[in-house]
């Protein structure tokens, strides 16, 4: 990380600006902190901006530009993340201008949003970016005006010499600053000295959002740029054959149609390259509404493919994959699921739980499904791409640029250092814009027609084009002794294409005799990572079942879990425990208090439910009434720890969502397979909640935590399906066991 | 091809297309007001929302030819300075996350309360239920036009 000093005018810092921004209409983003009725945003720019650090930008009027280094999904990073460095950088908030990094390698570390980790990992990362820059414009400001370094003070943005009077802002001597060694070891601040982070911030881009400023990759536009759009196969397990376009390429505004290969043939594939049809029909034309309609005109045969092999390079792992042919439907999926969870491989046993089951008084067996669900974006696949001889342009919403450019370098044949990935706000990710092959057929598209294109996918392209959230199946087991002490616990999971278990989660740890088996069910349907992948089932499989159980044994819900962590934390069973039984209780405990649990109102039923995953602890309480046969959540009150806060509204915002996102998917989310093909393509057959079907309100509280922070755009998400099922079993008296519930309430 | 002379925001614009666009279209594609976004094409998300004689439709169902001598709003007409209340609101409660449905949720919030300035939550679900968040901020949604409401 070394300072540069770039001396831009206002002009070129606009053109530089509107590259790293995303290249849209907007050249400048509005300041941070900025007042909804302030006037004249623009006012005060500063003539010249001074590169600190890849992160930090400081004018020389004081106003400062803090890069974005991840991609913004809605999690709100690209406020939280600017605020760390604001933190250490001790910058006036109100006068810091945010920016979208590009995807740039040599400045930036990891960044991609996935997993919930971007402000876990950035934390180190970013407040050193900040503490670093604030140090050198304290060594600057030191030989400036002849006095020690250590006698210097900063706050929002100014700097202070109490001996002498002196007084700076920090863009009188960023220009000293640039050129100055980089101080070692610098001192980062300790968190009661924090302004920014623990606060809340509004939304960088919120005033862009209202007025409809075009930051999304669908907004994306460039002179030149023509519309592209793809057909893919109608089923999973089919491939393109020919096609006919003699009705379409003569449609008004379409300028040509041809077949397209995403991958090559017999092309390593890693992680993130799942595709679910490499050959394409690709249309391009003028416009949206053209290219829709040639796309309709054109007719394309396709054939049935056999069982292949994909070479694969997973994390290093070298392997051929089985791809079976044939046209799947659910009944002989489920058939194959059960056949196959019948030879499931163990991957954790503490004691002997053969024998507890054997020896036990009674034994509960419940079995879960959860379907296959589309992520439904609510801006569908798109991607801007220009290739230009040698040079490689990209611009759009993704979520892990960096693995996605080795693939694109790998395709298009151009090396690395020629490919320039910007990134837009993302109109939704939850996992599907992790699997960038959209933006791999952008390039190859435009790499044909020698012209920038913007390719768009339709909703119907987007809903059946693959990548799902795997179907799953959880088969879980109990054993109770005749003073009902559960004294084993069996839990044989899989799915198709992936299990969802985490064996060393809870309740891991907390019974003596505990067994965990997967398995796996090879499909030509694809899959891919789901807001909180594999947790988003498991969780409510387990979750329902605990209740099932505390119930049974005649405990309270949240009392038996307690029970069972009191264990896991006091003399644990097994090692590799990954979860802390102290936090977990935490979580448990407020929202006890929160929920006031225990005091029932009439006509209300409760569920509990809890989940750890992604670093973080979640807990929720769902209050429910019956009425006219209609489902109204009254209450959801949650609590969650992610360690320290750094902007607690924004954190809220982004739990209260996930307690909708799931309870919208557990009463209504599913796609089934019929031959092959999805039921479902679009939002008038795929039921997506709505505002009358939200609940009514949801209180959310966090733990006080002094720990580093941890993410939270997955972790209340899990727990909350079985807090739903456990309320309408309160109900109604009726356990539900297979996603989703609503077509089992009528 | 077609000239359509179209009152978009208190302009009036002309384009030469084909009379069977969905406005959404000429908005976004010939237009360059991208604020009215693309959700599903068939009037099932409520992303395209516009205002059109003061009612809130989807602009991806309705064709260009549908729309000469009609007054459309759409957000970047809202207001000048983001001093729409309900704009304000949305800032205030911070309403957004990933954002891209907001712009529907907004013209959507608009046309209930200039019909009915004083909703019950019944009448707001019923005003919304045609506008999907896939982010789930619907709860906020509901504070922010209360508070639109009462400003």
């Amino acid at each position: 990380m070394n300072p540069t000093s770039e001396k831009l005018n206002r002009r070129s810092f606009l053109k530089v600006s509107a590259l790293a921004g995303g290249g849209l209409f907007l050249s400048v983003g509005w300041l941070a902190g900025c007042k909804p009725d302030s006037k004249e945003d623009l006012l005060g720019m500063p003539e010249e901006w001074i590169r600190i650090n890849g992160f930090i930008r400081i004018g020389d009027n004081g106003l400062i530009t803090i890069m974005s280094p991840n991609p913004e999904g809605g999690q709100n990073v690209k406020t939280g993340m600017p605020m760390i460095v604001a933190e250490e950088l001790d910058a006036d908030w109100p006068k810091v201008l945010v920016e979208q990094a590009p995807l740039d390698t040599d400045n930036f570390t990891r960044q991609f949003i996935g997993g919930s980790q971007a402000i876990r990992m950035g934390w180190n990362v970013l407040r050193n970016a900040g503490a670093t820059a604030r140090q050198l414009l304290v060594n600057a400001a030191a030989q400036t005006w002849n006095v020690p370094a250590s006698e210097i003070t900063t706050k929002m943005g100014m700097i202070y010499h109490q001996g002498s009077g002196k007084k700076a802002h920090y863009g009188e001597m960023a220009s000293l600053a640039a050129t100055l060694p980089l101080p070692e070891n610098v001192q980062l601040k300790e968190q009661k000295a924090y302004t920014i982070i623990g606060t809340s911030r509004k939304n960088v881009d919120a005033k862009n959002i209202v007025t409809g400023k075009p930051l999304f990759g669908i907004d994306y536009k460039k002179e030149g740029m023509l519309i592209a759009m793809i057909i893919h196969p109608p089923a999973h397990g089919m491939r393109l054959k020919s096609f006919d376009d003699s009705k379409a390429r003569n449609l008004p505004g379409i300028r040509e149609i041809f077949p397209i290969k995403s991958h090559e043939d017999g092309y390593e594939r890693t992680f993130f390259d799942t595709t679910s049809f490499t050959d394409l029909v690709a249309i391009v034309g003028n416009s949206t509404w053209e290219v829709l309609n040639a796309k309709k005109a054109v007719s394309v045969e396709w054939e049935n493919f056999g069982t292949y092999q994909e070479k694969r390079d997973w994390n290093g792992r070298k392997e051929m994959r089985t791809i079976p042919g044939g046209l799947e439907s659910e009944p002989e999926q489920l058939a194959k699921m059960n056949d196959v969870a019948s030879k499931a491989k163990t991957v954790r046993k503490d004691g002997n739980p053969e024998m507890a089951f054997r020896n036990a008084s009674k034994v509960i067996e419940r079995t879960y499904n959860g379907p296959f669900l589309a992520h439904n974006c609510m801006e569908p696949m798109n991607f801007f791409a220009h290739i230009n001889g040698n040079q490689v342009h990209c611009a759009g919403p993704l979520q892990k640029p960096e693995l996605t450019e080795q693939a694109l370098s790998t395709r298009l044949g151009i090396p690395i250092e020629n490919i320039e990935i910007e990134m837009t706000r993302l109109g939704g990710g939850y996992g599907r814009r992790s699997y960038a092959h959209w933006l791999i057929e952008a390039a190859v598209i435009s790499q044909k027609v020698n012209a920038p294109i913007k390719l768009m996918y339709s909703r119907e392209d987007d809903m059946t084009g693959g990548i799902y959230r795997p179907m799953y199946q959880a088969t879980y087991r109990a054993a109770l002794d005749k003073d009902n002490n559960l004294i084993g616990f069996h839990v044989n999971a899989g799915g198709l294409v992936e299990p969802p278990i985490y064996p060393d989660r809870f309740p891991a740890g907390a019974v003596e005799n505990y067994w965990v088996e997967e398995w796996t069910v090879s499909s030509n349907i694809t899959v891919g990572s789901f807001r909180a992948p594999r947790s988003n089932f498991i969780a409510a499989a387990e979750q329902s079942f605990l209740d099932e159980i505390a119930e049974e044994i005649g405990k309270d819900p949240i009392d038996f879990r307690l029970e069972l962590l009191k264990r896991a934390k006091e003399n644990p069973v097994g090692e590799n425990n990954d979860y802390d039984p102290e936090r977990y209780a935490g979580v448990l405990e407020l929202v006890k208090a929160k929920s006031k649990w225990g005091q029932n109102q009439a006509g209300i039923s409760r569920g509990v439910s809890a989940y750890f995953c992604h670093n973080s602890y979640a807990a929720q309480v769902l209050d429910l009434r019956i009425e006219n046969g209609q489902v109204k959540v009254e209450k959801v009150t949650q609590a969650l720890d992610c360690g320290l806060l750094i902007n607690p509204d924004a954190a809220k915002n982004l739990c209260e969502g996930a307690v909708v996102d799931a309870i919208g998917t557990a009463m209504f989310g599913e796609l089934k397979f019929n031959q092959g093909v999805p039921d479902k393509n679009n939002f008038d057959r795929y039921r997506m909640i709505r505002m009358g079907e939200a609940p009514k309100a949801i209180d959310t509280y966090f733990v006080e935590s002094q720990v580093d922070p941890t993410g939270l755009g997955e972790p209340g998400y899990p727990s909350v399906f079985a807090a739903l099922a456990n309320a309408l079993y309160q109900a109604n008296g009726k356990r539900l066991y297979q996603q989703p519930f609503a077509p089992q309430l009528t | 091809m077609a000239t359509f002379n179209l009152n978009i925001n208190g302009k009036t614009q002309s384009v030469d297309i084909d009379p069977a666009t969905p406005i959404l279209w000429v908005l976004r594609d010939h237009l360059d007001l991208v604020g009215t976004k693309y959700g599903c094409g068939i009037a099932q998300c409520g992303a395209c929302t516009i205002i059109m004689d003061g009612n809130a439709v989807r602009s991806c169902s309705i064709p260009v030819s549908a729309a000469e001598g009609t007054k459309i709003t759409t957000i970047e007409g809202l207001s000048e300075k983001v001093d729409h209340p309900v704009q304000k609101a949305w800032m205030e409660h911070d309403v957004p996350q990933c954002g891209y449905c907001q712009a529907g949720q907004i013209m959507s919030a608009v046309a209930l309360l200039e019909n009915n300035p004083n909703p019950t939550d019944e009448d707001i679900d019923n005003a919304m239920n045609g506008n999907i968040c896939r982010c789930g901020t619907y709860v906020r949604i509901k504070k922010a036009i209360k508070t639109a409401a009462n400003s």
